[in-house]
């Protein structure tokens, strides 16, 4: 049960790191005309090498509950706008627009990786 | 103060506030060549203030939105002109135009549409993500 689990884990802390990330990026995109307003975002490179290095919570006690702890990314840094503006706005809807369409693309990529994977597993189980 | 709990509130809340700068606009455009014969009482236009709100007290997240927190009108002094015909005209024979600017407005009102218009896309293709993460496996 738990090499299944194995498999499929990396995947899904990769898709709730894009899924965080494009709630912050949409977060830029909704202020992009808020007066000192910053931009944020988060290196997903980063979070994702601190997640796998750190590897799953090893439990000593069958009825310990693994705790996810890459829930709560914290402190995303904010973004150095090309040009600055009068209003200490630092959001520049051209680079959030693309960062928001890469993010998004690369999600759906790791949703076809999963579905790549899982349909692995099953024609394993099925033995066909 | 609702909470943030997702990427729907994020976007709905912003389009809710985009909504209240484009009626300000229509007001002001509305109200553009309304005169009166005391300054006192001649339109001012109105302008939202935008307030970003954080999901979390010490903006730690990194998620936030945004809220038209009031409308405000601007101090500005109407445009007095001299027409004694005029039926509104004081007994000097001045009357007094509101300081709308129309070029002003046409350039918030598109700003405004474009923001507005980000935000649905934002929503219309997370929901397209959402729909395909719940299709996983199948």
């Amino acid at each position: 049960m738990n090499s299944i689990k194995d498999q499929l884990s990396f995947y899904g802390s990769a898709l709730q790191l894009r899924g965080k990330r494009n709630s912050i990026l949409a977060s830029n995109i909704a202020n992009a005309a808020t007066p000192n307003y910053k931009a944020r975002d988060i290196s997903f490179e980063d979070q994702i090498n601190k997640i796998s290095r750190n590897g799953p919570i090893t439990t000593t006690h069958n009825n310990h509950i693994v705790s996810n702890s890459n829930k709560s990314i914290n402190n995303p840094s904010y973004r150095e706008p090309l040009v600055a503006s009068l209003d200490g706005n630092t959001v520049e809807l051209a680079v959030e627009q693309m960062q928001f369409s890469e993010n998004t693309m690369r999600y759906s990529t790791t949703v076809n990786f999963l579905n790549g994977k899982i349909n692995k597993i099953m024609s394993a189980i099925r033995g066909e | 103060m609702m909470d943030i709990k997702s990427v729907y509130d994020i976007a709905g809340r912003a389009m809710a506030a985009q909504l209240v700068r484009l009626n300000t606009v229509a007001s002001n455009l509305a109200n553009a060549g309304s005169t009166t014969g005391d300054p006192k009482t001649t339109y001012k236009p109105l302008k939202p203030i935008f307030q970003t709100q954080y999901s979390d007290l010490v903006k730690k997240n990194g998620i936030a939105t945004v809220d038209a927190i009031e409308v405000k009108e601007l101090e500005r002094e109407p445009i007095k002109s001299y027409m004694p015909s005029h039926p509104a005209a004081n007994e000097a024979g001045y009357i007094f135009k509101a300081a709308v600017n129309v070029d002003e407005e046409m350039v918030d009102m598109m700003e405004a549409s474009r923001q507005y218009q980000n935000n649905v896309e934002v929503v219309t293709t997370l929901r397209a993500l959402t729909m395909r993460t719940l299709q996983i496996g199948k």
